[in-house]
């Protein structure tokens, strides 16, 4: 029998009432690949990955995580949101200690297990903060502590970094790929930014513009690893790739852009 | 400086109640005296008579505010998590909401009698409402992303109503002792003067009927006093459980 794919999406499609935000997609993430899906503002590139979540049913085709079909929240799967997800309510170690808690594990090791994975991502000392003593990049961070403290096999991640100043996010990117690079999970990357998502991968998934938008292209990433996401950029090959995949992407920008004019 | 000004003023106040008072400006049937009136209160301290009525109004607005703060988060986040149900007891709500309550005092002296019970329902009735609402606000409130969030970190219902919807309801009703513990005390004391046998609220409705207004300005100074205390207690809390809000005064960080 042939490996599985880590996640994979089977004809599936989504609407909303009569509005068709997903048209016919089909795509995989096999064990341990990094997969950026970019695609233009607004075109369900999110809705996409609440499915892989399970925290929306597809309106036709199937999930399959590890061969089996998904029902509900998926289990197997950790998730960075865009906006804000850590609970106001509690310290950053608090934060992160939540999901060993929420999965049964005694107060003190999901606190340990916290405290852990706070230094991993940079945060050791500022456990007892509250998210709004804590920066926007150390949010983030404390978000992809609180993810990977449960060392899920696939990643979901939508535009995880877009709101971070450029220096911040090539820091958390760098960081990102370390921690991958140790740790080999099936990542599925959402992102609008091109570079971003090809220094990130190994494969970038174009999507058409919405509405009913699926994939329209897949480009693989040939380029050295380990890397580093601000010096990857300056190589031939980034730059060839790039116009590569742009030329496919450009014409949807601009769909995208005339449908947001139009409307 | 703002200190000074306020003795001032508040010294300008009394002064003139006191001269109107002795010249017969005011006259002292309605409007007493100030020196009385402190009189009337150093012999209730000082006879220990004030205790066991200030022991019973500060009871009842306990009971009052806890009753209505436990059923007004309990429907809060029933009726916040069940928009169906909600959507049927909608009107319901907002007839019992705006009706005048005060007025139930009469009824419910009938129903609990005279003693502590009817005071604690009226307070209830007036707590709830606020945390209630609050509640459902907070409920609905919670950011989707925070939802969704802890789903994915594998909350189950139960940890999501204990661990998300709880805090954040939580968080409204904190925001909100001020009001909630000042309704829990002005139900009380108003229930106390419409029918009762004990209270400082009591002590008012009987200087009223043998027209001592000395010791119903007695009665109301206590009573603002007390309401100052609750009000600084209520403060004190507030910064203990509200300590991962952010300070309107301190700018976010982003």
């Amino acid at each position: 029998m042939p490996p599985q794919p880590a996640l994979a999406f089977d004809q599936v499609t989504v609407a909303f009432g009569p509005a068709e935000v997903v048209g016919l997609t089909s795509l995989e993430v096999d064990a341990g690949e990094f997969v950026s899906v970019v695609g233009p503002t607004g075109c369900g590139k999110s809705t996409l990955l609440n499915i892989a979540a399970g925290l929306i049913a597809p309106t036709s085709g199937r999930v399959l995580v590890a061969g089996q079909e998904l029902r509900g929240i998926n289990r197997s799967a950790g998730y960075l949101f865009q906006g804000d997800s850590l609970m106001p309510w509690r310290s950053a170690r608090d934060n992160v200690a939540a999901g060993p808690e929420f999965a049964g594990r005694p107060k003190a090791e999901a606190r340990d297990a916290a405290d852990h994975w706070l230094a991993r991502v940079g945060l050791a000392g500022h456990g007892d903060k509250y998210p709004h003593l804590l920066s926007g990049g150390m949010r983030k961070r404390a978000q992809l502590a609180q993810t990977l403290v449960l060392d899920p096999p696939i990643l979901l991640m939508d535009e995880p970094f877009s709101a971070l100043d450029v220096q911040t996010r090539q820091l958390m990117e760098n960081e990102l790929l370390a921690l991958w690079q140790a740790n080999r999970k099936s990542v599925l990357f959402i992102t609008h930014d091109l570079e971003e998502a090809i220094s990130l991968s190994d494969r970038v998934i174009v999507l058409a513009a919405g509405p009913a938008t699926r994939p329209i292209a897949e480009f693989a990433i040939d380029l050295p690893r380990p890397r580093d996401v601000a010096e990857i950029r300056l190589t031939p090959r980034f730059r060839a790739l790039e116009e590569q995949i742009w030329s496919v992407l450009r014409a949807e920008v601009l769909k995208a852009y005339r449908q947001g004019n139009a409307a | 400086m703002t200190h000074v000004w306020r003795l001032l003023l508040a010294a300008a106040l009394l002064g003139l109640w006191h001269v109107g008072s002795i010249t017969g400006v005011l006259s002292p049937l309605f409007f007493g005296h100030p020196t009385a009136i402190l009189a009337t209160i150093l012999a209730w301290f000082a006879s220990g008579e004030i205790w066991p009525h200030l022991a019973i109004t500060l009871s009842e607005t306990l009971l009052a505010f806890l009753s209505g703060t436990i059923c007004g988060v309990g429907t809060g986040l029933w009726l916040g998590l069940s928009p169906r149900t909600r959507a049927v007891l909608d009107p319901f709500i907002k007839a019992a909401n705006a009706m005048p309550r005060v007025i139930l005092a009469p009824i419910f002296a009938m129903w609990f009698g005279l003693g502590v019970a009817s005071k604690v329902a009226l307070g209830f009735t007036l707590v709830f409402f606020i945390v209630f609402f609050n509640v459902l606000q907070g409920v609905r409130e919670v950011p989707p992303t925070v939802l969704n969030g802890a789903r994915m970190l594998g909350a189950s219902p139960h940890q999501l109503l204990r661990h998300v919807y709880l805090p954040a309801a939580l968080s409204w009703v904190f925001s909100s002792l001020h009001v909630s513990v000042g309704m829990a005390f002005v139900g009380a004391v108003v229930a106390e003067y419409l029918g009762s046998s004990a209270g400082v609220g009591y002590l008012i409705l009987q200087a009223e009927g043998m027209f001592d207004v000395d010791t119903v300005f007695a009665g109301i100074v206590v009573l603002t006093l007390c309401a100052l205390v609750l009000d600084a207690l209520v403060s004190l809390a507030e910064t203990r459980l509200l300590i991962w809000q952010p300070r309107a005064d301190a700018a976010r960080e982003t």
